[in-house]
């Protein structure tokens, strides 16, 4: 039994945690390549944002990460509005591919202002050492708990507003086809708003996640971003539940593939996790480029 | 010569060598992404692939890692080349049919693998220890007449590099990725492979990618993982690119020698700032290269010096 009770709580917990953070993450990529058309590979460091967010607060007026967390959304949203009208507006009428290249650009400028701002040494919230609760033989840290738990009821409030608001029916409207929507009478650029308010704050909650379980670093958002494209591809773009299951499904692989599972020795060595991302996003590219749940190829 | 004016010349030669390295780096992007239009965000794959092939090959033994060939650099720069030549057409043959943003994010992916690899694979790279004592050609020759030696070799390379790439730009070959950059429907629909002329600009490329890699291992003498960061050896080669003007090879070379002198010169201011604001400073420097980006792909999209298309046919005065 302690086999199995190993495999849950050094792989398959940790998968699952590590699966909604990039959940998180991949929903934002997701929703603005289909609603914009282009890979924002600054997305990742909109994570490593909302993670020194809430440094901020934990660090100075010493509140606990879970307080700090809505403030980090909130200003994350804000800085991601700002961008978007500094750097990603002009390109709005021009090949996507310009787009990508500002995108650079605004990945370069957030992490040089971050190293800037906060230095570029690891930190963590000082939440001080918790002991895992126990059920036999399973070990359940509590904020396993609160990161899954949190992250469900983001996703069921994401689904809500998706299928329930004019803006959210608006937002699915502007990605299936954004000319005919326009011509339909909606209005586009707000559609534009509340998708990066969404994608952003939502990659705000993942980075600050990465911080109460790891560690925070100026940059993590690049290390992100490989398994965050890899989830949106195996998702299918412009599929935020389709991003959801990827971010689980990539998360879980990366993990459970570093398990022993044929000899004593790690199935494939924990150096080499990003690469379980890198395969499965090819193979999805290669083979269905629509991704598991249908989504568009552009 | 006292020993600043000393100094200041081997300053100014090593701003030409590194621009030199950088203009071979923006060269080889030009050939993928202003001809051929093929977004590669994982320059520093190719790069790293030639610098280990070259320090592998040339160096004494060593128990850290895979070497003890101690090639000269004629034949280790060429072998660099066709390694990182045969990586790329390996990726470019199932990557090629991705488009855009997708290459984009799979070519991200390769470097991040040859990262881990390089990083990971000690017995062949020595992993995060480095490798030492790799030769640089003219090393014994008295100062500053080896550098000056070894800066005219890379000119010459650029140089030559320079000539075959712009003989490409306006021969068939050339013109036929251009129509594919520009529609790839149009190109295959007059008959035109339009995958293996992909795969054509992406090994070509990714080989001169690899000499630039080569070159900067033999130039620094030490190797380590830090020559496989994406900033250094993917985006500021393609800032360089953009803002030289993309598809004009006079304005990759123009790009790369302005944004490295832009890129020391703030060096040099920010080392006169006090102890501790050094560190922070640096990455004042990466704010404003993102800055300067952004300003030229608003107001001057085409970069400082602009595409154009190579002469019609009918211009060559002895065709009238």
């Amino acid at each position: 039994m302690t086999a199995l009770s190993d495999f849950i709580n050094l792989y398959l917990l940790p998968g699952l945690v590590v699966g909604c953070i990039y959940a998180l993450g991949a929903i934002g990529i997701s929703l603005l390549f289909g609603i914009l058309r282009f890979a924002h590979f600054a997305h990742g460091d909109m994570m490593t944002l909302g993670a020194y967010l809430a440094i901020i607060f934990t660090a100075n007026f010493g509140w606990s990460p879970y307080a700090a967390l809505p403030v980090a959304v909130i200003g994350t949203a804000g800085a991601a509005l700002a961008l978007d009208r500094a750097f990603y507006k002009p390109f709005r009428r021009s090949a996507g591919i310009v787009t990508v290249i500002a995108s650079f650009g605004v990945m370069l400028m957030l992490r040089s202002t971050i190293q800037l701002i906060f230095g570029v040494d690891v930190q963590t919230y000082d939440i001080g050492i918790r002991f895992p609760m126990e059920f036999g033989l399973l070990k359940i840290a509590p904020r396993q708990v609160t990161i899954v738990l949190v992250t469900a009821a983001l996703v069921v409030a994401l689904h809500l507003f998706l299928s329930r608001t004019r803006l959210g029916k608006a937002m699915r409207a502007v990605s299936d086809d954004p000319d005919l929507a326009r011509v339909s009478g909606i209005n586009v650029e707000q559609v534009i708003r509340w998708t990066w308010i969404i994608g952003a704050g939502l990659a705000a909650a993942g980075g600050v996640f990465i911080g109460i379980q790891t560690k925070v670093h100026p940059s993590m958002g690049w290390d992100l971003l490989l398994p965050l494209f890899a989830a949106a591809v195996l998702g299918g773009i412009g599929r935020p539940y389709g991003a959801v299951a990827g971010g689980l499904a990539i998360g879980l692989c990366q993990e459970l593939a570093t398990y022993p599972w044929f000899s004593a020795e790690p199935f494939i060595a924990p150096g080499y996790k990003p690469a379980v991302a890198f395969s499965a996003m090819v193979i999805m590219l290669i083979w269905r480029p629509t991704g598991l749940f249908r989504g568009r190829v552009f | 010569m006292d020993l600043s004016t000393a100094g200041f010349i081997n300053y100014l030669i090593s701003l030409g060598i590194m621009s030199g390295i950088y203009a071979v780096l923006c060269l080889g992007l030009n050939l993928q992404w202003g001809f051929a239009g093929l977004f590669n965000a994982g320059i520093a794959g190719f790069y790293a692939i030639g610098a280990y092939t070259a320090a592998i090959l040339t160096t004494p033994e060593s128990p850290n890692y895979l070497g003890g060939f101690g090639l000269p650099i004629i034949v280790a720069w060429p072998v660099a080349m066709l390694i990182s030549g045969a990586v790329a057409w390996a990726i470019g043959r199932i990557c090629v049919r991705l488009q855009g943003d997708y290459l984009a994010m799979a070519t991200i992916g390769i470097a991040e693998v040859i990262r881990l690899l390089i990083k990971n694979e000690e017995w062949l790279t020595a992993g995060t220890r480095g490798i030492p004592n790799i030769s640089r050609p003219f090393e014994t020759l008295p100062s500053p007449w080896n550098n000056l030696a070894f800066m005219g070799l890379v000119m010459a390379l650029v140089l030559v590099i320079y000539w075959a790439v712009e003989r490409a730009w306006g021969s068939p070959w050339g013109r036929a990725l251009r129509a594919i950059r520009d529609s790839d429907v149009a190109a295959a629909a007059i008959g035109k492979d339009v995958a293996q002329f992909r795969v054509e600009a992406f090994v070509l490329g990714a080989m001169v990618m690899g000499l630039g890699g080569a070159l900067s291992a033999h130039y620094f003498k030490f190797l380590g993982t830090s020559a496989t960061e994406p900033m250094m050896a993917t985006f500021l080669v393609w800032v360089m690119l953009i803002i030289g003007g993309s598809g004009n090879n006079r304005g990759a070379i123009l790009g790369a020698a302005l944004i490295w002198v832009i890129w020391s010169a703030t060096e040099l201011l920010t080392n006169r700032l006090p102890g501790e604001w050094i560190t922070r400073t640096s990455y004042i420097r990466v704010l404003l290269i993102g800055i300067l980006l952004q300003v030229v792909l608003q107001r001057f999209a085409k970069g400082l010096v602009p595409e154009r298309p190579p002469r019609m046919i009918d211009d060559k005065p002895e065709s009238r």
